[in-house]
């Protein structure tokens, strides 16, 4: 059962950049690319834990500032030959809003 | 000779030293019988010692050349002919002979000094201002005798004039103190060095090894942890490392147990990858960054079937953060997969998105007046939508810097520092540096420092080599008020950026101070200020020569002397440790700040983006920047102008943002 919750305008988030969603401890890295498209990852890289939310976007990846890494934004997968993955949320946009399940994580290495 | 040694057949040559052994190699290979007459007890005794002379001679007679040692000229026979047919020694023996080369070595000729009452003893002596003992009389070169060595090489002649020359002009400062010559011998199939003071003696220690049946000798002489001399016969690969150490007088301490094994058993000195890939162990760290062996590197390669740098350093991070190691890792690459290797393309394209160069892009920008990235990616036909954090950081860098005030500076393709004006730290905390002109600061600074310290419960202090103090643990949502409380202007010690400018005291303070250095730095780093670059830039001003303030290792370093200001530039003292190249020296202050703009608005406009100015001087040569600064008057005005032009128009990216309420967006999180 996803539990949605309202975060924010699409206008409050930068084309080609991300926001920090606090839901309690967790931190969520909320991005969208340029074609308006958003997605939500644990703001945790898989290799040494860096901010993705800080990283730059293009296309529909974003590269950790911390090494360079490249995560996959759909998955939240390392782009190979890197291996690990952050935990990705599910979200959503309607009318211009954004929206979030920051309980749900879907674990992609299922 | 060449004649001669067509139509007779016995050649003596009187001498065996250098130019006596080439002598008598270059007739014998012209067909001739060649004995080699010497007096001395072993070959060369000037350039080896005795076990290396006696390895040389035995190659040499393995090609047939014959040798008298120990024998002195009596008298040279004539034969019914009229010519010399035979030499005769002081011991009764003799040699058959049609031609006779004498290759005895230098002798003043001292007769004109002499006659003239100047002290002679084997030349003219001569003091270490090559004065004789009538102190009005100067001599050089092959006739003078400098404590106790008459130099026969033009290296020494040259060293010597300049410091009678610097005598002359009353600059009393420089002094000869004996030249370091070294040897090789001109003779096919033989390898010899030698350098220094290879005999050794009292207070000296030898390093030797000796393979007789190889056909290989080393000696190496230390005195007080210096390598003082060293003779090599049959392996010279690292002569010229050797004698680069004996010149310069590196201490050799720490380097001593591999110093015999030559340079490639020493470690990845000065870290640019010039070791031999092939001589390495599996277990030898290759990448000091990311803690790569050889071994790690060679199995990637096998098992994953990479042939590319880029594949290696995917897989391997090899050489994938300072890159210092490049070279290394391409050598280890060639010599693993062999012929299948592919060598980095001459011209390397800036990133995976495109096939174009830095160059091209550049020129691109600046032709067809682009000014957005996507403008740039759509022209110039990118692969992928919106590039990548490599390709997009440099476009930007090249729209601002290209087109100032007219291309907007887009945040989204700047790397996190430059967008939060801040340094992101491992735990995602930022650290800032606000800028102390000139390394000055003032009680009431300090004290805003403090009390921001306590405010915001900051972590840690940190003073940096840069004159200034590092606050760090800072979290992101705080910045503004950080830089709203401390009331300083950016630091940026976060960007691609004018960092600090060094100074030392100098005059107002320094009792050896000759130039005011300090408000020079301060001159400097206010008109520089808020200056985007290809990368970091560093300046430094020294009042005297001491040089306190480090400037040898500076983009743009100026020295302070009595009679104006000496710019260096293009130092590094990071990854690859350079020493600054001197460009000029000028009278006022006035003209340090147009030839330091000058120099940094050129590699502004023309340096690859991450290059430093060591790199892209580098690649262009020191020469091509003196044709642009130093010949083109209007050249250097114009690249100046242009530079104060760009700067008028940043503004101090801490006041907009703690301020101005400019990019809140950026240092708020949200929450559900």
């Amino acid at each position: 059962m996803t539990q949605w919750l309202e975060v924010c305008d699409l206008t409050e988030i930068p084309r080609l950049g991300a926001r920090v969603v606090n839901h309690g401890a967790l931190a969520i890295a909320v991005f969208r690319n340029a074609d308006d498209e958003v997605f939500a990852l644990e703001d945790r890289c898989p290799h040494k834990g860096g901010p993705l939310s800080q990283g730059i976007v293009h296309g529909r990846k974003v590269t950790c500032p911390l090494h360079g890494w490249n995560i996959e934004l759909i998955s939240g997968c390392a782009v190979a030959p890197d291996v690990g993955c952050a935990r990705e949320f599910p979200i959503k946009i309607e009318a211009g809003r954004v929206w979030l399940d920051p309980v749900a994580a879907v674990s992609a290495a299922a | 000779m060449i004649h001669a040694s067509s139509q007779y057949q016995h050649a003596v040559v009187i001498g065996g030293g250098l130019l006596g052994l080439e002598a008598a190699n270059g007739l014998m290979k012209r067909g001739m019988q060649v004995s080699v007459v010497h007096i001395g007890p072993w070959l060369m005794e000037r350039q080896l010692d005795e076990p290396a002379a006696r390895l040389l001679q035995k190659s040499l007679e393995e090609k047939g050349m014959k040798f008298l040692l120990q024998k002195q000229t009596a008298e040279l026979v004539q034969g019914e002919s009229g010519r010399v047919c035979a030499i005769k020694f002081k011991d009764g023996d003799s040699a058959p002979a049609d031609l006779v080369v004498m290759a005895v070595g230098i002798r003043p000729n001292t007769e004109l000094a002499e006659s003239s009452g100047l002290h002679c003893n084997r030349g003219v002596v001569v003091n270490d201002t090559m004065q004789t003992f009538d102190p009005r009389i100067y001599s050089v070169g092959e006739c003078a005798a400098h404590r106790g060595i008459a130099y026969g090489l033009v290296a020494p002649l040259f060293e010597q004039a300049k410091v009678v020359a610097n005598h002359l002009a009353q600059h009393g400062i420089s002094r000869y103190q004996g030249s370091v010559t070294s040897t090789k011998l001109k003779v096919t199939g033989i390898d010899l060095f030698s350098a220094g003071d290879f005999m050794g003696g009292e207070g000296t220690e030898s390093i030797l090894y000796s393979d007789p049946i190889g056909g290989v000798y080393k000696k190496l002489v230390i005195r007080d942890n210096k390598l003082v001399g060293g003779v090599m016969y049959g392996d010279t690969v690292d002569g010229a490392w050797y004698f680069s150490l004996l010149r310069d007088g590196k201490n050799v301490n720490e380097l001593r147990d591999h110093l015999m094994f030559g340079q490639d058993h020493c470690g990845n000195l000065g870290h640019s990858g010039i070791n031999k890939a092939a001589s390495m162990t599996d277990d030898m760290e290759v990448c000091g960054c990311n803690g790569v062996c050889k071994g790690d590197i060679v199995k990637a390669i096998r098992e994953k079937g990479l042939f590319t740098l880029e594949d290696v350093r995917k897989h391997t991070k090899a050489s994938g953060s300072c890159g210092s190691c490049t070279g290394l890792v391409e050598q280890i690459l060639a010599v693993t997969v062999g012929g299948d290797y592919s060598a980095t393309p001459k011209t390397k394209s800036m990133c995976g998105c495109t096939e174009h160069t830095h160059e091209d892009v550049r020129a691109a920008i600046r032709q067809n007046k682009l000014l957005t990235i996507p403008q740039v990616q759509q022209f110039m036909e990118w692969d992928t939508p919106n590039g990548c954090a490599s390709c997009r950081t440099a476009l930007n860098y090249y729209l601002i810097s290209t087109w100032p005030g007219e291309a907007e500076d887009d945040p989204q393709s700047r790397f996190i520092n430059e967008r939060a004006h801040a340094n992101i730290q491992k735990d995602g905390t930022y650290s800032v540096i606000p800028r102390m002109w000139g390394g000055n600061t003032t009680p009431s600074e300090l004290r805003r420092i403090a009390d921001v310290v306590d405010k915001y419960s900051i972590p840690a202090v940190h003073v940096t080599g840069g004159q200034r103090i590092d606050l760090l643990g800072i979290k992101k949502e705080d910045l503004p008020k950080v830089w709203a409380d401390l009331d300083m202007p950016s630091g940026h010690a976060y960007g691609k950026a004018l960092r600090t400018v060094k100074t030392c005291v100098g005059s107002e303070w320094c009792r050896f101070g000759t130039q005011n250095s300090t408000q020079m730095g301060i001159d400097l780093e206010k008109a520089f200020f808020k200056m985007w670059a290809p990368h970091k830039v560093k300046l430094a001003v020294s009042g005297c020569p001491r040089n306190c303030a480090e400037v040898a290792i500076k983009d743009v370093g100026i020295i302070g002397v009595d009679s104006g200001w000496e710019i260096y530039v293009a130092g590094n003292g990071g990854i690859k440790t350079e020493v600054a190249q001197f460009l000029i020296k000028v009278k006022t202050e006035a003209e340090v700040m147009e030839y330091s703009g000058a120099f940094l608005q050129l590699y502004r406009e023309e340096a690859r983006y991450l290059d430093r100015t060591v790199h892209y001087v580098e690649r262009v040569g020191l020469d091509y920047v003196k044709k642009k600064i130093l010949d083109d008057h209007e050249g250097r005005k114009a690249l100046y102008e242009r530079l104060i032009f760009a700067l008028s128009i940043e503004k101090d990216p801490w006041v907009e943002r703690a301020k101005e309420g400019k990019f809140a967006q950026e240092f708020a999180s949200l929450t559900v």
